[in-house]
């Protein structure tokens, strides 16, 4: 009995271990096309060896492309344009799809295999996506709760991005968190500075990257990031502005702020910045510089609940109650939002009261 | 039985196969990509021709191996494990192949490949062969004329859905709905085959 057992487990897992290895063998002779050159944009080209798809090439080349699903096709984020070499269109990628993105060659890049020379296009944002890692240079305490820090960028050197953009930092395993996880942050430097970046970082409690950044992360840390993200940035229009941010939501304006003044953009903008108590506002200083160095600049700091003995002579009550006192008709207005989706639903409901076009609220919910 | 007969036979079974046996309208099995592919002739074409190919060499392989490898023995038991990874490992390998030396097949049917390795018919048929207790040469032509039944109830099936495209049919029975009815009809009309051949 116990040797019939034995003999039919042994028969059936060593023919499934013989399929098995002559696929295994089969496909590293069948799947490898040889060295193939990709074309990006018509200035970089890469050699890889072909047999896989373009997109876990083009993260092995360390250009990132977003994509949640892993290469199934099943998200549809990865899209790029292939010029040349990709062959017809898959079944699986149709459905991901409009008409315009078929005729302009738009594939899902988990989907298209190189087995020949590729010419594809990638926007110029994603091709700046890079891996950095940095040093850890400077943790600033703005408040009780948030932190400023300062990582020196060690490999590749400097970064390009627009201002608004955001960087994922990458949370090591540590005591209380067993895998490597990204965390998304705004960038708050200055954008001439290329070889530093800064992010502003409020403790989230329980948070697994801002516990990791408050109690472990020590000046002189080894840390990773990638990036730049994002669509949050300023439009090329002359209409007056008005930002609206709220605790750790400062970082993108600021970056913002240090762009306006790098390029001398003159336009009217008004920076309506809630805090809950006195003890949670900060950087007002650096603000009133910015009032004295842009051309029509008005910083409007407004606290909530200003309790104890601690004097407030500014404006008093939710952001959203001052602006709108304050703002009365937002109609020619471009809005530049930036904080808790709580904050930023309230913020696009008075607005939104107050006249403003729809198109013309920009926002990056901190979620 | 010598092979003149057998092939005789062979030949017998595989119409059978195609028109009073239908593996799709009288067993109802496949139904399932039967039902996703066949909106249009064009992709159950593609798919109708993988399935005649697959049938027919994995009823071959999975026959070598019964009766040269379970048989001897005595693992009769183990049959649709084993079935089931040949037949998978199989597919992969031959989608490997065409798409290597064939890119213009490969777009023809290699994406369909995948879908076919959990082609409940293709089970159906190397368990059917066992059932019937088939020589060889019968097992060729009961897995080609097994493909080729479905291959052509999906096509006839893809022609009415076409045509069935701009019709007005009421909501609810819209998609998977109206299909499985069709596929009850075709199966009805089916059966005036049976009457054409005795014997399988």
């Amino acid at each position: 009995m116990v040797l019939s057992v034995l003999i039919a487990v042994t028969v059936v897992s060593s023919i499934g271990a013989g399929l098995a290895a002559v696929l295994t063998i089969s496909e590293y002779f069948l799947s490898n096309y040889g060295p193939c050159q990709i074309t990006i944009n018509d200035e970089r080209k890469l050699t890889v060896q072909g047999g896989k798809d373009l997109l876990s090439m083009l993260t092995a080349e360390k250009i990132f492309i977003p994509s949640a699903c892993g290469g199934r096709a099943t998200c549809g984020l990865c899209k790029l344009k292939v010029l040349e070499g990709a062959g017809p269109l898959l079944p699986t990628e149709e459905p991901f799809l409009n008409r315009e993105e078929k005729e302009s060659n738009v594939r899902l890049s988990c989907q298209v295999k190189v087995r020949n020379d590729l010419k594809i296009e990638i926007p110029p944002e994603l091709f700046a996506i890079r891996q950095f890692s940095c040093r850890c240079a400077e943790i600033i305490d703005l408040t009780y709760d948030i932190k400023q820090f300062r990582f020196e960028l060690k490999e590749p050197k400097t970064i390009d991005y627009i201002p608004g953009q955001y960087i994922q930092l990458l949370t090591p395993a540590y005591e209380k968190n067993s895998e490597e996880v990204y965390r998304a942050y705004s960038i708050s430097s200055d954008p001439t500075d290329k070889n530093n970046i800064e992010l502003i970082i409020r403790l989230v409690p329980g948070g697994i990257c801002t516990t990791y950044c408050f109690e472990y992360l020590k000046v002189g840390d080894e840390v990773k990031i990638n990036g730049p993200y994002g669509n949050f940035r300023l439009s090329d229009t002359d209409a007056p502005i008005v930002f609206i941010a709220g605790g750790s939501g400062m970082a993108p304006i600021k970056c913002i702020l240090h762009q306006m003044k790098n390029e001398g953009i003159k336009r009217k903008a008004t920076y309506y910045f809630g805090a809950n108590t006195i003890k949670d506002m900060f950087m007002a200083e650096q603000m009133r510089t910015f009032e004295k160095e842009l051309a029509d600049f008005c910083f409007v700091p407004a606290v909530a609940k200003p309790q104890g003995d601690e004097k407030w002579d500014g404006q008093i009550g939710l952001v959203t109650e001052v602006f709108r006192r304050d703002l009365k008709d937002a109609t020619e207005y471009e809005a530049y939002l930036c904080g808790s989706p709580g904050m930023i639903d309230a913020s696009i409901k008075v607005l939104t009261e107050l006249g403003i076009n729809k198109d013309n609220i920009f926002y990056d919910k901190f979620e | 039985m010598n092979v003149e007969a057998q092939i005789w036979q062979a030949f017998v079974v595989c119409v059978s196969a195609v028109f009073t046996q239908n593996i799709l309208l009288s067993y109802f099995l496949g139904l399932c990509p039967f039902i996703g592919v066949s909106r249009e002739i064009k992709s159950a074409f593609g798919l109708g021709l993988a399935v005649i190919f697959v049938m027919t060499t994995t009823c071959m392989l999975n026959w070598l191996a019964y009766h040269y490898v379970l048989e001897p023995l005595g693992l009769e038991f183990f049959r649709f494990i084993l079935f089931i990874i040949i037949i998978a490992a199989f597919v992969q390998f031959v989608e490997m192949v065409i798409e290597r030396y064939s890119p213009a097949l490969y777009l023809r049917l290699g994406v369909f490949l995948p879908l076919i390795t959990v082609n409940c018919a293709i089970l159906g048929a190397s368990l059917f062969m066992l059932i019937r207790n088939y020589s060889f040469i019968v097992t060729v032509g009961y897995g080609l004329g097994s493909g080729i039944g479905w291959f052509l109830a999906i096509i006839a099936m893809a022609g009415i859905r076409q045509k069935l495209a701009n019709e007005r049919i009421p909501q609810g029975l819209q998609g998977a709905g109206i299909t499985l009815v069709i596929a009850g009809i075709m199966a009805m009309a089916f059966i005036g085959f049976s009457g054409v051949l005795q014997g399988r």
